[in-house]
């Protein structure tokens, strides 16, 4: 085993300070280490999604990046999501259309769409697909999860055009 | 899989990042964006001793105009090229690769100089440096030396930059006002590495071509240009007959490789039917 190095780095909010080997992925790290499991390891390739979580405001592969890289980055995983007005919404809209079966691909899902939508992503069912292409559901089908995102955006659309 | 062990040391300079590597007696890489090294070592691929971690080094940051040209530093993800000002009035073929790249989540890392020293024959990048006839700037303990993206691409996953070299930056020539330009590629499935990929930068006036740059990845081993198809369009009206010609012309240009899911005459028909696409676009853009 090689010796552990120091990381520090903002972790849903708050600063974490902690000692990790190096080959400890973010994805890892944050569930062993830290008990935070929303984030789920798929394939471990960056193929799949299920380990995304935003570093620096924009979701990135927690298995695709060490957590020696998160130094100095501020990482939000779901768990750090649930005041976010717009995850609550996104979340409602998944429970309303049955976009979760398994709920192994839904972190990820969340993820995405919370990025999509907060970008300014539109309805349009084909950018949705596009925004999701790098998520993996074994379960759904994607219609429902589709369904979901554009009914939110659909909202937030609405609600722009209000203010 | 997990990756096996190794160190991990942070560069906060060039000179740190050549000193660390010597150190680390030909067992040391570099690590930019990690998406080409962090799944290799979960899968085992490879194993370096220790891993140099780049992304801190200040020259390799930022995309700034100089002397007529686009500088974009090595560290740039491909979602800031994709969103950058600068690149998008003067490197619209960059632009408009930038979305074909993976998916949304890895252009968020993903840097365009690991892109380019990675070297992947199926990677878009490389093809539009060999398009925009890019310089590549690369850092060595002796001192920094231009390579032009020709010479860049030497093989298979082998570039220019030797190891313990580091890319610094890539050199644009900024597009003028009658560049035109058109990226499009094949895949099985949106995000997928490509079947066939085209990036055509041409000089258009009066309905007329100059200065024709056309270049496909997944093609073979490197990124090719193909004169044959070029000499066809140089000094030609831009028009249904020349498309047809240009088209042709890519026989004699492409040898592609051996590849029982994309067999050499089918890569060769789909590069003519992108070609086709292509330049068809930019006629039908100008009239
Ligand atoms: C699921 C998935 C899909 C992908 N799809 C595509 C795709 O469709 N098209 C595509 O082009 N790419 C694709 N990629 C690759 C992605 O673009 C990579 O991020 C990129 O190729 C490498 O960039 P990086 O910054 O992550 O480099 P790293 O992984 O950090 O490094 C890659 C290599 O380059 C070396 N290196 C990095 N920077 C420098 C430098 N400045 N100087 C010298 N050496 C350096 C490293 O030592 C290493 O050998 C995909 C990746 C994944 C995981
Ligand atoms: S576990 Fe990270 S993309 Fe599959
Ligand atoms: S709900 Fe099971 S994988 Fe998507």
């Amino acid at each position: 085993m090689s010796e552990q190095i120091p990381l520090s780095f903002t972790l849903n909010g708050k600063p974490v300070a902690a000692f990790v080997e190096p080959r400890k992925s973010l994805a890892d790290f944050l569930r062993e280490d830290r008990a935070l499991t929303a984030t789920r390891l798929g394939c471990e390739m960056g193929t799949c999604g299920a380990c995304l979580v935003m570093m620096d405001g924009a979701p990135a592969h927690a298995c695709l990046v060490l957590a020696a890289q998160a130094e100095g980055a501020e990482i939000t995983t779901l768990e750090g999501q649930s005041e976010d007005a717009l995850m609550a919404d996104l979340q409602a809209a998944f429970v309303d259309r049955n976009a979760a079966q398994c709920g192994f691909c839904t972190s990820g899902m969340l993820t995405t769409a919370l990025a999509y939508v907060r970008q300014g992503g539109t309805p349009d069912r084909a950018a949705i697909r596009d925004a999701l292409s790098g998520n993996y559901c074994r379960c759904t089908g994607y219609e429902a999860i589709v369904d979901a995102i554009a009914g939110v955006a659909e909202a937030a659309m609405h609600k722009e055009a209000a203010a | 899989m997990k990756a096996p062990a190794f160190t991990f040391e942070r560069a906060p300079t060039l000179g740190d990042a050549f000193d660390l590597f010597e150190a680390g007696g030909g067992e040391a890489i570099y690590l930019a964006g990690g998406h080409s090294v962090v799944p290799s070592l979960a899968l085992r691929l490879q194993a370096p001793e220790t891993l140099i971690d780049i992304a801190a080094i200040p020259e390799l940051s930022g995309i700034r105009e100089e002397a007529g040209m686009l500088r974009i530093g090595a560290m740039t993800r491909h979602a800031e090229i994709l969103a950058d000002p600068l690149v998008a009035t003067h490197a619209p073929l960059l632009a408009m690769a930038a979305p074909h790249v993976a998916h949304p989540a890895i252009r968020n890392r993903g840097t365009i100089g690991g892109n380019l020293c990675h070297a992947d024959p199926a990677s878009e990048f490389p093809a539009v440096m060999l398009a925009l006839e890019a310089e590549m700037e690369i850092a060595a303990p002796e001192g920094h030396r231009r390579v032009p993206a020709r010479d860049f691409f030497v093989d298979l996953y082998e570039t220019a930059c030797a190891p313990g070299e580091i890319l610094v930056a890539l050199h644009v020539p900024v597009a003028g006002p009658a560049t035109r330009c058109a990226f499009d590629e094949i895949s099985r499935r949106r995000g997928d590495y490509a079947m066939i990929g085209c990036a055509v930068q041409i000089t258009l006036e009066a309905g007329r071509i100059a200065d024709p740059r056309v270049a496909f990845l997944s093609v073979g081993a490197t990124p090719r240009r193909v004169p044959g198809c070029e000499a066809v369009l140089h000094d030609a009206l831009l028009s249904a007959a020349t498309i047809a010609k240009a088209q042709d012309a890519l026989g004699a240009d492409l040898d592609p490789m051996d590849d029982p899911n994309v067999p050499p005459a089918m890569r060769l028909h789909l590069a003519r039917v992108l070609l086709g696409r292509l330049l068809g676009q930019l006629e039908n853009d100008h009239v």
